[in-house]
């Protein structure tokens, strides 16, 4: 089992070897309602840092996905795109996002644990 | 200003609604189930809709009071028949559009549905317009229910002996615990359905007895998604000030005895552009993957010039794909024209398509057993 961390975006990230897996919280989907599209970042593209690393659209709206850690996607889930039910049916195991090369891991160190992360969404409240 | 609830607040409260904020009124968008499925049971089973915060205005009049409406609505309220109704607006001088609204006549007057963010306005110009002549309000002492999808008719039936001899757009008084309620056969999801207006002490009893009965409590989003898919207009994005009937393809709801005769507001203006046709106009869109366009998403056609805005754009549930209405130039707005859609600085392709997107008939005539 590799560490899992989570960011005030209501993103999570699996690490296992250098290698991140990334998805939205259970949390966030509750938040946004059924999700009807995603658009997630291409192969090969690099990220930064809490910067946009896709899109979810709910019913309602249009949010941005942000990454937690800087990196080099890898991997992208293209069972979501086509489904983009899954993300609220399991988002955090069937429905990770994308996988990155991690760049730093120093940066996982900015993310909260699942205990921090459950006090922080139940804080934020929304 | 203090936001306002409506008399089945507890209601969506104990049903876990999640609320917004909407006109004024804190509403419930959706409940536990979520947007997708509630639209989906109401075009399966049936859905109730709580629209309270919409305007119920009652006007009451001799007879001069029928010509004097047909000075202001574009339709043949002479001959309008008792509890019938009829698709209208309310417009200024230019032919912009202050309100959509359906008015019925019933004994001594009319009923006009009002859109909530605009009743109050509406019963100001009308009062005006009327020159204080007739018995005019807005009735806060009632709320107002929707009950939509196939399963309706049975389940309101069995509550209210008789709705379902109901024509489609009409309606009549009923009795419920004593207290009359008016029902008449209309809604706004492209399915058979009804609108009740009851007294606010009696609307969670009279809900409480069809949700009993299998109805489930619908919210606004899933309300959105199936006007959407009905290609029905929502005012505030398909209609506003700054738009015309004629230029929102609703030329079928002015009658055209009325527009012969031009005596009513604005009808110089809807004549010519009758004749003239007009810049822009409204239409569906059908993205071609899964992308959504959404409001003040920007439209252009094949040569890369812009060519219109989407007013509308959701994903359709009983579409299970993205669907938009917007505006284009009058040159674009052929069905099957190719148009681009810039979401998020891409453009992706999309098609004019007919409108709706969902189609299941209305009940016309009375059913029988």
């Amino acid at each position: 089992m590799g560490e899992v961390k989570y960011s005030k975006e209501h993103e999570w990230i699996k690490v296992e070897g250098d290698i991140g897996t990334i998805g939205i919280t259970q949390h966030a989907t509750e938040m946004l309602g059924d999700i009807v599209f995603v658009e997630l970042p291409d192969v090969g593209s690099s990220v930064e840092k809490d910067g946009n690393a896709g899109v979810v659209e709910s019913t309602k709206a249009a949010s941005d996905v942000y990454t937690p850690i800087s990196g080099e996607v890898m991997e992208n889930n293209q069972a979501i795109v086509d489904d983009p039910g899954k993300i609220n049916s399991d988002p955090e195991n069937e429905a990770w996002f994308f996988k990155l090369k991690i760049k730093d891991k120093s940066e996982m160190d900015l993310l909260m644990n699942k205990e921090e992360y459950e006090k922080f969404s139940k804080e934020s409240g929304s | 200003m203090e936001i306002k609830k409506t008399s089945l607040y507890q209601l969506h409260k104990n049903n876990n609604a999640k609320f917004v904020e909407f006109a004024g009124y804190e509403m419930p968008i959706q409940y536990d189930r979520g947007i997708i499925e509630e639209h989906k049971f109401t075009r399966e089973h049936s859905g109730i809709f709580d629209v309270s915060h919409m305007g119920q205005l009652f006007i009451y009049g001799e007879d001069d009071l029928t010509k004097d409406l047909e000075k202001i609505f574009p339709i043949d309220l002479k001959n309008l028949k008792l509890n019938f109704s009829k698709y209208s607006f309310l417009m200024n001088s230019e032919a912009g559009i202050y309100d959509d609204l359906i008015i019925t006549k019933i004994e001594g007057g009319y009923i006009i549905i009002l859109n909530a963010a605009c009743k109050d306005n509406d019963h100001k110009i009308l009062s005006k317009l009327l020159l204080n002549k007739y018995d005019i309000s807005l009735d806060e002492s009632r709320s107002l229910i929707a009950i939509q999808g196939p399963g309706s008719v049975q389940i309101l039936n069995n509550t209210i002996k008789g709705v379902e001899s109901l024509y489609f757009m009409s309606g009549n008084w009923f009795l419920y615990k004593e207290k009359k309620i008016f029902i008449t056969r209309s809604g706004y999801t492209g399915e058979d359905g009804f609108e009740i207006s009851i007294e606010n002490n009696l609307v969670e009893d009279f809900t409480k007895e069809l949700l009993e009965k299998g109805a489930k409590l619908i919210g606004l989003g899933a309300r959105d998604t199936l006007r959407l898919e009905a290609g029905l207009c929502l005012y505030g994005h398909e209609l506003d000030i700054n738009k015309t009937p004629i230029e929102a393809n609703l030329k079928w709801a002015i009658s055209k005895q009325r527009i012969e005769n031009s005596d009513f507001i604005a009808s110089n203006v809807i004549k010519n552009q009758i004749i003239e046709g007009v810049k822009k106009i409204r239409v569906g869109i059908k993205p071609e993957g899964r992308i959504i366009a959404r409001e003040k998403t920007k439209v252009f056609n094949e040569d890369d010039l812009l060519v219109g805005e989407v007013t509308s754009g959701t994903f359709g549930p009983s579409v299970n794909g993205p669907i938009a209405m917007g505006y284009v130039v009058q040159e674009f707005s052929k069905k099957d024209t190719k148009i681009f859609l810039e979401v998020r600085g891409k453009k992706y392709p999309a098609n004019i398509c007919g409108l709706p997107f969902y189609k299941k008939s209305y009940v016309k005539g009375a059913i029988n057993g």
